[in-house]
């Protein structure tokens, strides 16, 4: 174990991944010699050279499409999105490429492929560079799509996506890069894609939360401890596949649900993990499923309207006194 | 028994041509026009569903180009892709039975006409978004040079592509990497209903290869030996010092763009149509053969009826291929490691 950056996390797990399998290769915009817009891949042009660490001109559907024939072939490429923003350019790749290849092929050509980089809210980037990416990507049949929310998970969840035989859609944030935390440095420490994780463990209502939502939802837990709440906090970490047992079995022991999604809210994650408890444990649930979501606006740029856009610990708090029935002070 | 095509086998030297090659050649074309004429009747039959994208009057280049290749290269292609799956060596009553919807299929049904893949003779596929592939085969030459083998992979696509993204994003990369990528524009000079000069500035496809840095020309899609001599070259450049070309082969297809395009008439006079009928490259190839002395009359009729029974075997084999089990909708939605 060593406390390192979520930043250093991936890197590391990159590392590891390349040293373990010479199929693994990145490419991407300013992966090699910048090191990376958000320098995840610092160091890595050095240690491996210019044939693994791929610089692309600013082509995201072209080196998109090249890593998927790349997998379709034999390799194993990890595409970096400068910012996930920009995959919305190499959407048709990943929707129509990657996702279907295996399928429409009757199971010949798999695409061992993961498309990595930071999406979702930042810090003032303004209405083009932050947005919730992960709802483009969690509605397709074949791809799996993953949040990882702490070092740790960022590490063992990144080695599991390059392991994995399918596109994985691995989205990190900007917001996140610089938290630290325990990472294991055992190059055999995986995270199943696919897992749950308690965050807190708690009796009274089961907050469901990843990236920097579930930071948020783990101090309006501290918070409405004061009240005598005990809150538990799910972090789903994968949102495809969904480990909806996890989730099913933390609301079947609290009997409340408040799902926060930093995205725009309508028919987001939020609505589909309301519906798979409402529809799994409506017979276990003491009130209606709480939906706390951003709000249905582009990304604003000035930072007292950035701030309002977006989910934080006071709403949650309020959200979970309501469902709680408890007014707040 | 399902015959497999041999013109690719026969690849080896360019330069010379005999009867053997000839007769692979002939075979090649015989065998796609043969296909495309039965899907069709298939198709009218209600058999065959969905949209079918047929081949006829292109097939000299399919033909022309795999005759350079050897198994182990690769092919990829758009969504008119029969004669290229077939001329690479797939079983034709599996792909038949592909087009028909069935559990033999070459995917099992779940790809249909436009999404033919045979790994078993490394086709790619069959991809039905207008220039989404050209990236895919860009990438499976970065695989090959990034292994070190010294493959090659040929791509087609329709003059339709030229004016998206994602053809001029691959030659810019295949060339600045230097990537072992042919290129294969089958400019038929439309794209449904819009000719060549409603949808391109510059209509000389093959002059786009030089403002990405590559080799390139232009070659008349309608003579087989034309088109295997273009690509040898450019297969040859690829293979051993990694250089992509691009090729656009001048053909014209007889038939509409679809089934559901049966006429093909409102965006192209009659007149026109039959014109380029005179230049059936099957009909040119034979005379040519004839002439020259590579075949027979005997042989050329030989070989029209051996594809005749074999096309007629392959529709018997799909219509008795049962429909794929209900299983198959949730599997290969995933591979399962
Ligand atoms: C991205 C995209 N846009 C539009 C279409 C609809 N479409 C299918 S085929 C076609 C024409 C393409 O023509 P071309 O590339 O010349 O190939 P051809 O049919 O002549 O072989 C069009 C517009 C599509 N499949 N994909
Ligand atoms: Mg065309």
């Amino acid at each position: 174990m060593a406390v390192m950056t979520y930043r250093e996390a991936l890197n590391l797990a990159l590392r590891e991944e390349m040293k373990r399998d010479d199929r693994v290769f990145v490419i991407g915009e300013e992966v090699g010699l910048y090191e990376g817009a958000y320098k995840v891949t610092q160091g890595l042009l050095k240690e491996f050279g210019p044939q693994r660490i791929v610089d692309t001109p600013i082509a995201e559907s072209g080196f998109t499409g090249v890593g998927i024939g790349a997998a379709m072939t034999g390799l194993r490429p990890v595409v970096e999105m400068m910012t996930f923003n920009f995959a919305l350019l190499a959407l048709d790749q990943i929707v129509n490429s990657a996702a279907k290849m295996n399928y429409m092929s009757g199971g010949q050509f798999n695409v061992p492929i993961v498309i990595r980089g930071p999406g979702g809210p930042a810090h003032q980037l303004a209405a083009q560079h932050s947005q919730s990416m992960e709802v483009y990507f969690y509605h397709v049949p074949g791809l799996k799509v993953v949040r990882p929310s702490t070092p740790a998970d960022a590490k063992g969840l990144l080695k599991s996506a390059i392991r994995d035989d399918n596109p994985v859609i691995f989205i990190e944030s900007e917001t996140l890069y610089a938290v630290k935390g325990e990472v294991s440095e055992d190059p055999d420490f995986l995270v199943p894609l696919g897992q749950a994780v308690v965050r807190r463990e708690g009796t009274d209502v089961t907050v469901i939360a990843y990236m920097g939502m579930m930071y948020r939802a783990l101090e309006a837990a501290d918070e409405v401890a004061k009240d005598g709440i005990s809150v538990e906090v799910v972090d789903p970490r994968t949102l495809q596949p969904l480990d909806a047992a996890t989730i099913l079995a933390s609301v079947r022991k609290t009997h409340r649900a408040v799902v926060i999604e930093a995205g725009a809210g309508f028919a987001g994650m939020g609505s589909e993990l309301s519906a798979v408890i409402t529809e799994q444990a409506f017979d276990d649930l003491d009130a209606p499923v709480e939906r706390v979501t951003g709000v249905p606006a582009p990304m604003p740029y000035a930072r007292n309207l950035e701030r309002a856009k977006t989910p934080n610990k006071e709403r949650i708090v309020d959200a979970i006194r309501r469902i709680c029935n408890v007014n707040g002070s | 028994m399902a015959q497999k095509t041999s013109a690719q086998q026969k690849g080896a030297a360019p330069a010379g041509i005999d009867a053997g090659l000839a007769r692979a050649l002939y075979n090649d074309m015989v065998l796609i026009r043969r296909f495309e004429e039965k899907a069709a009747e298939a198709y009218a039959l209600g058999k065959i569903g969905g949209f079918l994208h047929l081949y006829i009057g292109e097939e000299a280049v399919g033909v022309g180009a795999t005759s350079t290749l050897r198994p182990d290269d690769y092919a990829i292609s758009a969504y008119r892709e029969h004669g290229h799956c077939l001329a690479k060596g797939s079983d034709p009553r599996r792909a038949m039975a592909e087009l028909f919807g069935r559990i033999d299929g070459l995917c099992k049904g779940k790809g249909g006409s436009m999404h033919l893949f045979d790994k078993s003779v490394n086709f790619l596929g069959g991809h039905a978004i207008v220039g989404a592939h050209l990236p895919l085969a860009t990438g499976v030459a970065f695989g090959i040079k990034y292994r070190g083998t010294d493959q090659v992979i040929v791509c087609y696509f329709g003059d339709g592509a030229v004016p998206e993204g994602e053809f001029h994003e691959s030659l810019n990369l295949a060339s600045l990497w230097k990537l072992p990528v042919v290129y294969i524009c089958e400019n038929n000079r439309y794209a449904m209903g819009t000719s060549l000069e409603r949808a391109l500035a510059q209509t000389e496809i093959w002059k786009f290869g030089q403002a990405y840095n590559m080799p390139c020309e232009a070659v008349d899609g309608m003579d087989v030996l034309a088109v295997r001599d273009v690509v040898a070259r450019a297969v040859g450049r690829a293979r051993t010092d990694k250089t992509p070309t691009l090729i656009e082969a001048r053909t014209y297809r007889f038939r509409g763009h679809s089934m559901r395009d049966p006429a093909g008439a409102v965006y192209r006079t009659k007149d026109e149509v039959e014109r380029e009928k005179l230049r059936d490259p099957i009909v040119l190839f034979r005379d040519r053969a004839l002439k020259a002395g590579w075949l027979t009359e005997e042989d050329a009729r030989k070989i029209e009826k051996d594809v005749h029974d074999l096309v007629d075997e392959a529709v018997a084999f799909a219509e008795a291929s049962p429909e794929p089990p209900a299983s198959e909708l949730l599997t290969d939605i995933f591979k399962e490691s």
